[in-house]
Formats: structure tokens, C-alpha cells, sequence
């Protein structure tokens, strides 16, 4: 009986983990394909990974992007932690619940929407007050804001409800002011947050096409733009190569994280469990 | 000027007119919208007090706590802390600090940290601060747990952190939240005792809120309290206990057989009251000032009652049943006893043989009698 139970297990972990990885596997694959089409093998070679660094329209936008997705990332987790904070702190006041979704709402708008939207915005604003002048990265930038905040005031205001308001309350009643409370006491007590919020964002700014599409100008072209545009006239190996050292790159990043993390919990555990074997 | 204070320090300065009230609550209220949390308090608390504010959970005492502290603004009244009005003041401006029952230690600093905290607000120079920190830890015995972070605490050890934060800045009054409760009942016992050792030795006024009567019996000079939002009574641990005042303070404090009755005659010297309930005359070797025929309540406690199986001499003060339940506790036993009325009294008496078959047993016909200066007669 247990016997089979496991087999079944067995096959929907392998059947599960083949859905997800599968595909990305092939991708890897293919980068180091020799042939220029990308379905027929010809054999191992890394030209394509050459070819991508000779590509300047690629890189180009690559760098554009993570310019924006940077600049992106520290605005909304600045703007987000504000968001956050007064959202969880600010007490009951009528047309609170109204507030609070209305933070949240570009979580659940379409995209095409929000891009509509802000670009309609960047039009009239340009008419009237001439900023900004046309559209390009500092319009993305921005677009990319509204979104990204929406997702750290998130985190922040659900971290902030988590963590004991007295602790904020013994620091005012030790003598530090308001603004030093928030500054020493409890930025580093949700410090966490912020560092979760601006990956994020980050990565939603690396990852988003539709906004950007909307509001992006001539020569800001980001790179899921290129990529697109460029698969439209049929894949070329080039991007396999590109993905491949996004998927890396991501895997890393990932992979360390979740061992950092561990090793924190565990150290953690440890302390609480000595502490308690010591007791007084 | 040492002279000066010499004579008004006496053991309690509340029966003092001359003494001057170091905290004054006056007219204090807080109103949530509808709700009262705080009615119309006043008090007055000396300077090296331990004052306990007891009472029940949502009577105000927390509210009125926070209102000291500065964390809740006042509907009405005034609070003056050695004179000075705190209305308007913010917390971090006042003379006062605060030990809260989360213990709220800041996570991310060490404990050295947490002590030092409130010492850098004020900019105290880098060594005073290590000195005055260092004495605090010494006090609380956490010396080699300086550079811990809470984490890695026992809830004792975390206890005593938070206190240590609190009193190094030698607020003029420390302010403490349930300061107990969090921990187990051994290590209170233990605690409750080093407390007043740190408040006599500290010189600080502290004010203490609890819902434990024993807790605040062992800890205070006086205790205040509290019900629906207002002070019942203010007095020393043993005023509180032998003369509530009222049927709510007998009640909350320690058990007590309350028996209604009217009053027949109130003479200078005595009282006596018929009681049904009681199932015989009560007689109380004191004068009221009451008309008769007044209804009132006679409080007796549990251990001032001693049970017999013959029948005393007298009538008052002497009623009759039958042993209804016993429960053991080794240094005492705990009678209930279901009189004619059908009321069940409350005895306790200690266990002086160690043969338990002489003792009173279970469906055995009792006479209690108590002495004419154990009742208290209450009017509300």
C-alpha cells in the first residue's frame, strides 16, 4: 500500500517539476545549439553567447532596463514604506477600508489600463505644463513607480501590523521624537520588508512589457520591448543565449537568498531554543 | 533644606496633611466615542510610593496608565507630575517612563543597546552612558547577557531588560504594565520581591497595574481600585482587605460571605442587623451612622469564621448548616457550608492536628460563629 502510494507521489512530483522546468531546460539547450534554426541541433557551440555581446541594440536595452528597473526599485520602496506605514499606523479614521484599496488597486488593474491611463496623463501633462518633454525612460520610470509601490506599501503595511506597536511607543517613551522613532526603530525592524519590496520591484520593472510599451519614446526601447519585437520576426538563437544568462542570473540570486535565509532561521531556532534550556 | 524634608518623610505620607502629592490625577476622564474607559479620577501618590492600580480587564486602569505616559490625550482633568502640568506634553518630553507587558524590547539591539537607548535620547556623554548602563545590568543581574540580543532571552531575563531600559534614565515616576504577567508563576513569586527591593533601593515613585490581587498585596504601599472606569477605593494592602468599603472591593479582594440585612438598632458602641440569610442576629461591635431599617450587607471573610460541632453559647454571630464540600490544601481546608437559608458560606480553617478523622467531615451538621469585630457592614 505504502508502496504504491510513493510511486504515485513519485510521478506527480516528476510530472509537476517536468511542466515547470522542462521548457527553460530546452531553452538552455538550444543557446548552445550551433545551428542558426533554432528547433534543428547542430551540434554544441557558444557563438550565439559571442553574437549577443557584439549585439548592441540588445545590450543597449538591457542596460536601459536595469537603469529604470534601479531607479524604479528605490522610488517605490521610498514611497511604498511611506504608504505602508501610514496605512498601518495611522488608526481608525472613516474611509479607511476605501484608502487602503484604493492603494492596492494597480495590483489588480490590468496592465493595459494603467498604461492607457498614465500615457493619456503624460499627453495632457506635456500640453500643459510641458513636462515631462515626450516619452522615454523617465516616463517608464514612472509608470513603473505607480505599480511597484503598490506592491511594497503591501508588504510593508502587512509586516508593520505584524510587528508590536509598544515597541515603537517605549522607544517615544525613552525620550526619541516621532521621525527618530521611525528612523531607528522601526525602518530596521521591517528592514526585511524593504529589501523583499525592492527586489520586487525590481524584477517587475525588468519583467514588464505592456506598461513600458505604452509610454516609452523613441530610443527607449527596454529589453522585454526588444526581445519581443525581435521574436516577432522569428526566434533567434541570440535570445536563447540571453535567456539563458537571465535564468542564471536569477537562479543565483534565488538559490542564495534561500540559504541566507536558512541559515538565519536556524540560527535563530538555535538561540530561542538555548535560551529557553537556560532559562533564568 | 535636609532638615527641611526630614520632617515631612513619615511611613505614609497619606495621612499627612502637610505632605505635598508628587503625582496629582485630577478630574481625569477618557472618553473612546461613546464608550468611558476613564470616569472623572482623582488621586494623589507620594513621592517613593509602589501604588497599585487593581482591577478587573477593561476597567480603565491601562487607559489611565497611558494617560501618565502621555500615549493617550485626556478628555478632562489635569495631570501634574512634581508639580508640572503633562497636558499637551508628548511622551518623549515627560518625566516619566514606562515598563510594557509585551516588555517591547527593540529586536535588533543587543541588550547593552536596549539600556543604553533611552540614555543617548537625552545625550548623555559616552561614558556615563557605559557606567550608568553597566550599574542597571549589575542590578539585574544580566551582566554577562550585555551583548545578547532579546531573541536570545528567557522571558525572565527579557523582564528584567525591560526594567533595567526603563529605570536608567531615573524617571521621576516609572510607570509598569502588568510587569508580571508574562511570566510563570514560580518565577513571579520570586520576582515580585526583587521588584520592591529595586523600587527601594532605586528611589523612583512607581505606579503598577495589575489584575492580580496577591501581586498587588505583596507589592504596594497603597492600592487603588478600579471598576468600570473609576477608583472604588484607595488604601494600604491591609485597609483594603479588612475595611472595603464597598461590596464591589470586598468581593474582588480575597473571597467573602456577604450577607444582606436590615439594620434594628444602631447604638454608639454596637450594631445589629436581622439577617435571613445569614439565619441569625449579626452583631458588630461598633456604631454606624444609619437609620434603621436600612438594608445593608455584612462582609465576613472566610478564615475570621470558625466552625463547631457543638453548639456555642450566644445567638449572634452564630449560624448553622451542613457540610456541603471540603477541599484540602494541605496547610488549610476550604469548607462550604449550605446554611437554612440555602446560602452556601464560605469557611477556611487550619489544619492544626494532623489526624483527619477528627476533622469536621462532609454532610456534617456545622455551627459557625465569627467575633463581633470580624463583619464589615457595607451600605453600597
Amino acid at each position: 500500500m505504502t508502496q504504491r502510494r510513493s510511486m504515485f507521489l513519485l510521478s506527480s512530483v516528476v510530472f509537476g517539476f517536468a511542466f515547470l522546468y522542462v521548457p527553460i531546460l530546452s531553452l538552455i539547450i538550444f543557446s548552445f545549439n550551433e545551428s542558426k534554426l533554432v528547433t534543428v541541433w547542430a551540434g554544441f557551440s557558444t557563438k550565439w553567447y559571442g553574437e549577443l555581446i557584439r549585439n548592441e541594440q540588445i545590450l543597449e536595452a538591457a542596460w536601459i532596463s536595469i537603469r529604470i528597473a534601479f531607479v524604479n526599485a528605490c522610488f517605490a520602496v521610498a514611497l511604498g514604506t511611506l504608504a505602508g506605514f501610514s496605512l498601518a499606523r495611522f488608526g481608525r479614521f472613516r474611509g479607511r477600508t476605501l484608502f487602503t484599496g484604493m492603494v492596492t488597486a494597480p495590483l489588480v488593474m490590468p496592465e493595459v489600463i494603467t498604461g492607457l491611463s498614465l500615457l493619456l496623463l503624460f499627453v495632457a501633462m506635456q500640453d500643459l505644463i510641458g513636462w515631462p518633454e515626450g516619452r522615454g525612460v523617465t516616463t517608464i520610470t514612472i509608470a513603473h513607480i505607480t505599480f511597484s509601490m503598490a506592491y511594497v506599501a503591501v508588504i510593508v503595511q502587512s509586516r508593520l501590523t505584524s510587528v508590536d506597536e509598544s515597541v515603537e511607543e517605549a522607544a517615544l517613551d525613552l525620550g526619541a521624537p516621532p521621525a527618530k522613532v521611525f528612523f531607528v526603530i522601526t525602518l530596521p525592524i521591517i528592514a526585511p520588508a524593504l529589501i523583499s519590496g525592492w527586489l520586487l520591484s525590481f524584477t517587475m520593472s525588468l519583467d514588464d512589457l505592456v506598461i513600458a510599451s505604452f509610454v516609452s519614446g523613441p530610443g527607449s526601447s527596454t529589453l522585454p520591448m526588444v526581445v519581443f519585437s525581435k521574436v516577432r520576426l522569428g526566434v533567434s538563437p541570440e535570445i536563447n543565449a540571453l535567456a539563458t544568462i537571465i535564468v542564471l542570473v536569477v537562479a543565483t540570486g534565488v538559490i542564495a537568498a534561500g540559504i541566507v535565509m536558512r541559515n538565519q532561521e536556524l540560527r535563530r531556532a538555535r538561540d530561542e531554543h538555548m535560551a529557553a534550556a537556560e532559562n533564568l | 533644606m535636609a532638615e527641611a524634608r526630614s520632617g515631612v518623610q513619615t511611613l505614609e505620607p497619606w495621612n499627612d496633611p502637610d505632605a505635598k502629592p508628587y503625582i496629582r490625577i485630577q478630574n481625569v476622564s477618557k472618553k473612546f466615542g461613546d464608550f468611558v474607559a476613564v470616569n472623572n479620577v482623582s488621586l494623589d501618590i507620594y513621592q517613593n510610593e509602589l501604588f497599585c492600580l487593581l482591577g478587573g480587564s477593561g476597567c480603565g486602569k491601562s487607559t489611565l496608565l497611558r494617560m501618565l505616559a502621555g500615549f493617550e490625550n485626556l478628555t478632562n482633568g489635569n495631570i501634574f507630575i512634581d508639580g508640572v502640568d503633562m497636558v499637551g506634553i508628548p511622551p518623549y518630553d515627560r518625566p516619566a517612563n514606562m515598563m510594557f507587558q509585551s516588555y517591547a524590547l527593540f529586536p535588533h539591539m543587543t541588550v547593552e543597546g536596549n539600556i543604553a537607548f533611552g540614555l543617548k535620547q537625552d545625550r548623555v556623554p559616552k561614558t556615563e552612558i557605559n557606567k550608568r548602563v553597566k550599574e542597571m545590568l549589575d542590578l539585574v543581574q544580566l551582566g554577562p547577557f550585555a551583548k545578547r540580543r532579546p531573541h536570545q532571552l528567557s522571558g525572565g531575563q527579557r523582564q528584567r531588560v525591560a526594567l533595567a531600559r526603563a529605570l536608567v534614565k531615573q524617571p521621576k515616576v516609572l510607570l509598569l504594565d502588568e510587569p508580571l504577567g508574562a511570566l510563570d508563576k514560580k518565577l513571579r513569586e520570586e520576582t515580585q520581591f526583587e521588584l520592591v527591593n529595586i523600587q527601594e533601593g532605586s528611589g523612583v515613585t512607581f505606579i503598577v497595574v495589575t489584575h492580580d490581587q496577591e501581586e498587588a498585596m505583596t507589592l504596594s504601599t497603597r492600592i487603588g481600585v478600579m471598576d468600570k472606569g473609576e477608583i472604588v477605593q484607595v488604601g494600604t494592602p491591609t485597609e483594603i482587605y479588612e475595611y472595603p468599603d464597598s461590596r464591589f472591593v470586598a468581593d474582588f479582594i480575597g473571597s467573602v460571605n456577604m450577607f444582606e440585612g436590615r439594620i434594628i438598632e444602631d447604638e454608639a458602641d454596637h450594631v445589629r442587623i436581622a439577617s435571613d440569610e445569614a439565619g441569625c442576629n449579626l452583631f458588630i461591635d461598633h456604631g454606624l451612622s444609619t437609620t434603621p431599617g436600612a438594608k445593608v450587607w455584612v462582609a465576613v471573610r472566610p478564615e475570621k469564621i470558625s466552625l463547631s460541632r457543638e453548639k456555642p453559647n450566644g445567638e449572634e454571630n452564630c449560624t448553622t448548616g451542613r457540610v456541603d464540600e471540603i477541599a484540602y490544601l494541605g496547610n488549610l481546608s476550604v469548607y462550604r457550608v449550605e446554611l437554612e437559608s440555602g446560602k452556601q458560606m464560605r469557611v477556611t480553617m487550619p489544619n492544626l492536628v494532623r489526624d483527619a478523622a477528627e476533622r469536621i467531615t462532609w454532610d456534617e451538621r456545622v455551627y459557625a460563629t465569627w467575633q463581633p469585630s470580624s463583619g464589615v457592614v457595607l451600605t453600597r
